[in-house]
């Protein structure tokens, strides 16, 4: 059987039946468009998470409490003291700056407008660790820590949410859990999302935060320290030097683990990707569920379309087909079936991310989509697979017709 | 020698049906044989066996027991495959409903055999060479319901024609036609018997068309009743 005649044939028999054909395919498009926009808003979300760790510099260094993959007899929290140990040694060339940072969660005011925020403390060299600019006034200065002032800096979002601009108001007061605090700064628009927005942070100095602040039971005690370093290359050089550091400020004998944990930009990475590609799983999941649907339609069909030429299956036998003739026959209608729902549906989907992502960036959520060859060749694979796999049975069943019995089917 | 000459041999056929508990014997041992460009007509009334003998004679079914010889080979023992390569290149049946593919014209339709049969060059030009021995040379293009239930009947023995056969199988072919056609129908059969010399089987129970024949058999609760010879 000729190749081109076998395809121009299925077509065909799929033309003289063009409504049934178009609500079977119909489904494959669902189908497979649910493939391909899940996909692709999946991997766009991993893209923009992805890009915001990136944002944070591949220079900068967190060193956190506590250490989750090992059991710490005695641990010591982070303090000033070590903030201050890392930052004078001279040991270490690789590192640049060091912020530690205190971070409550807490009720900011201006006038009527009040908003729960979390307010970080730090200290000047902050500003430099996150490579933050002023857009006016000037962060957090080493003697206001030293003199515990009360003042604050905003994120131009937070300004705008609290005094309903962001320019000109150096000087201000808002409250910040009750005491009022001065305005010295605000911070240049840097721009973010949902997840992590430095635009809509509130800094006072480290040493105001720890006094004035509700706080637990170590007053000493910091959030979390940033370390930057000179060079990105020097980042592993500095996690040696800096755990070497610590240990010895706490005290840790050799062998024992230690009571704090040292993420540079690359562990961030590697956490969020096993996120994203978690969440791409269980994306294309939901899509590859409705294409399966969709096949199961391929699958009623065929068969209907089957039990309907009966007569048309004896005649052919008749005239010389063999088994092998007919499956082809009713195969390629299947596949001819599922493969044009998943053309369709692949530019379906293409648009659908399309149109997702436009509805993120206009709600202020970056999500870059990108529609994948991977994705793409997926879809395709997969529907033609589900043409072949839901078409087999009808096909087959069709094949299987005894000639004498088909002809005799009124 | 005698038996090497026959196109059509068949000893002793016989085929059980098992509906359910009970064995319907519809053939009960039926031989004869049929000559190169002879026509037969096989007659009966109905639930006599000639419709289980027809599709035994056209490789639609196979014998419970006996022999059927079809130019020499032995084709009751050939497996599905072998049976529809035989059906392809040695059967031509011609059926009382026409039994066209609604959707493809006439030119397509005779091409059908031929594309069973792998031949794929020269397809189109022996179609319409077919097409025009039965007459039909101006209306290749059109489709089934375009044309009268003769003209239907004439795309039908085209495609029964186009693989040049051993034999023509025709079922009640003039079942579904008035008698005008019928008549046109029967004489396009034995013209192509005559000039092309491929032995006809017609299946029947209208004795005049029975009559067109040479030979009738008879049949009657699955066994030859009586032979009639006529010419």
């Amino acid at each position: 059987m000729n190749f081109f005649l076998n395809i121009k044939e299925a077509l065909q028999s799929l033309n003289a039946n063009k409504m049934r054909s178009l609500l079977t395919i119909l489904g494959i498009v669902i189908g497979v468009a649910s493939v391909i926009a899940l996909l692709s808003i999946g991997e766009g979300a991993g893209n923009t998470i992805t890009g915001e760790i990136e944002s944070i510099g591949t220079n900068v260094i967190y060193i956190l409490n506590g250490n989750d993959d090992e059991e710490i007899s005695n641990p010591k929290d982070l303090t000033l003291q070590d903030a201050e140990t890392l930052a004078s040694s001279t040991r270490s060339n690789e590192i640049a700056y060091v912020a530690p940072v205190v971070s409550r969660g807490i009720d900011i005011s201006h006038q009527d407008n009040s908003v729960e925020t979390s307010v970080l403390g730090s200290t000047a060299d902050y500003q430099f660790v996150q490579n933050l600019t002023m857009a006016e006034g000037s962060f957090i200065t080493n003697g206001q820590v030293e003199g515990r002032s009360a003042v604050v800096v905003l994120g131009p979002d937070m300004a705008q949410n609290l005094l309903g601009r962001s320019t000109g108001i150096v000087g201000n007061t808002v409250r910040i859990g009750g005491y009022p605090y001065r305005i010295i700064g605000v911070t240049e628009a840097k721009g973010g999302s949902a997840f992590n927005n430095p635009d809509a942070n509130v800094y006072i100095p480290i040493s105001t935060a720890q006094a004035r602040l509700p706080r637990g039971s170590s007053p000493n005690r910091v959030q979390y320290i940033l370390v930057s370093v000179e060079d990105a290359e020097d980042a592993d050089a500095a996690i040696i030097e800096i755990t070497d550091i610590l240990r010895r400020a706490h005290r840790i004998p050799p062998r024992s683990p230690d009571d704090f944990t040292i993420l540079n930009q690359q562990d961030f990475l590697a956490v969020a990707e096993s996120i994203t590609s978690v969440l791409t799983i269980f994306l294309g999941g939901i899509g590859a569920i409705s294409l399966l649907v969709g096949g199961i339609g391929i699958m009623n069909i065929m068969l209907v379309s089957v039990t309907e030429r009966t007569r048309e299956i004896g005649l052919r036998k008749a005239l010389g087909a063999r088994k092998k003739d007919i499956l082809l026959q009713f195969l390629t209608e299947s596949v001819l079936l599922s493969m044009i729902g998943g053309i369709i549906g692949i530019t379906l989907g293409w648009v659908i991310s399309i149109v997702v992502s436009q509805i993120a960036i206009r709600s202020g959520t970056m999500l870059d989509i990108s529609v994948t060859l991977n994705s793409v060749l997926l879809a395709t694979l997969f529907s033609a697979g589900v043409g072949i796999f839901f078409g087999y049975y009808p096909a087959n069943r069709a094949a299987s017709l005894e000639p004498v019995e088909a002809l005799r089917y009124e | 020698m005698n038996k090497q000459k026959d196109v059509i041999r068949v000893e002793n056929l016989t085929k059980v049906y098992q509906m359910g508990e009970i064995e319907v014997h519809a053939l009960r041992g039926v031989s004869f044989n049929v000559k190169p460009g002879e026509v037969l007509s096989i007659m009966g009334p109905s639930g006599s066996g000639k419709s289980t003998l027809m599709n035994m004679i056209g490789c639609l079914d196979v014998p419970t027991e006996g022999d059927y010889y079809l130019e020499g080979e032995l084709v009751s023992s050939l497996d599905d495959d072998q049976l529809a390569l035989v059906r392809n290149r040695k059967i031509g049946f011609v059926f009382q409903t026409f039994n066209l593919l609604p959707r493809a014209t006439a030119l397509a339709n005779v091409e059908l055999p031929l594309r069973y049969a792998g031949k794929n060059g020269d397809r189109k030009q022996l179609a319409k060479e077919a097409l025009e021995a039965v007459g039909l040379g101006d209306r290749i293009y059109h489709q089934p319901n375009e044309l009268s239930g003769g003209q239907q009947q004439r795309v039908a023995i085209a495609r029964a024609l186009v693989n040049e056969p051993a034999i023509i199988l025709a079922d009640e072919p003039t079942g579904n036609l008035d008698s005008v056609s019928g008549e046109e129908i029967m004489n396009l059969l034995l013209s192509l018997n005559k000039t092309k010399g491929t032995t006809l089987l017609i299946v029947t129970h209208d004795p005049e068309v029975a009559a067109l024949a040479q030979r009738i058999i008879h049949l009657r609760d699955g066994m030859i009743e009586r032979e009639e010879v006529l010419r």
